[in-house]
């Protein structure tokens, strides 16, 4: 993966949200670039965790690669939860944020 | 050790064999119980050992307050979850057959270690083992990176087939 295109998903900012959180709007999970993990690496990784066909999880790692990032999940807040925590079982840079 | 033959090799559904030399099988047990210090060194909470942040990342990136409630929940989950994938290639480094949950257990264990020599070593995507100085003290380390490198991509060449 590249080490350039993406932004450290470090904490950026601490903005008082929960009051303003729509309990209905969907959580994304994003995966982020990294100088690290190997590209065969990510795409195993998608089609275990997800079972993504080769395609999609190809085109997935490729978007973190050359974008930066790519939404691979998306839910409720505990599915979005869960899917962070075994992305980072397997660790990958994964975050998560509601889809506003 | 015959170049031309394939190292890891399925041999049915849930088997596969390897063929991996006594010395990489000694730089496994030798690698093993060290990441297992690093992890059961770092806090259970808070400051964690810079080595092994790529290891225990930030979920919620832009709030402070839910990452600092999920780390809480769930850093003694992954860190119980990456020593079980460390235990795996302990207890199986001199095997010559794994099982498919056993091979992804390798896959995770050394993938942890490359994530924890990569960040000492702050490689670079485009880093290759040919912009090697014969001098840097970071040698040994680097060519341990990309001999695990090296031996994941083995893997998953043979669990994706």
């Amino acid at each position: 993966m590249t080490s350039a295109a993406s932004p450290n998903p470090t904490v950026t900012q601490d903005d008082d949200t929960d009051t303003e959180l729509d309990q209905d709007v969907p959580w994304v999970v994003i995966v982020w670039n990294d100088p690290i993990n190997l590209t065969g690496y990510v795409v195993f990784v998608f089609q275990k965790l997800f079972g993504y066909g080769l395609q999609k999880a190809t085109e997935l790692m490729m978007d973190v690669h050359e974008k930066g990032r790519a939404v691979v999940s998306n839910g409720p807040r505990e599915k979005a939860e869960l899917d962070v925590f075994r992305l980072h079982e397997c660790g990958l840079w994964a975050t998560m944020q509601q889809d506003k | 050790m015959n170049i031309f033959k394939r190292r890891f090799v399925r041999t049915s559904d849930a088997e596969f064999t390897i063929r991996i030399s006594d010395e990489e099988r000694d730089l496994l047990d030798h690698l093993v119980p060290q990441l297992r210090e690093l992890l059961m060194s770092t806090a259970p909470t808070g400051e964690v050992d810079p080595m092994t942040r790529r290891l225990f990342p930030t979920a919620y990136n832009q709030d402070a307050e839910d990452d600092a409630t999920y780390q809480e929940q769930k850093r003694d989950r992954l860190l119980v979850s990456r020593l079980e994938s460390l235990e795996i290639l302990e207890t199986t480094s001199r095997a010559t057959t794994l099982s498919v949950e056993e091979l992804d257990a390798w896959a995770n264990a050394i993938n942890q270690l490359r994530l924890v020599l990569g960040t000492r070593l702050d490689v670079g995507e485009d880093d290759e083992t040919t912009d090697m100085d014969p001098d840097d003290p970071d040698n040994a380390p680097l060519a341990t990176y990309h001999y695990l490198s090296h031996l994941l991509g083995e893997i998953l060449d043979v669990r994706m087939r």
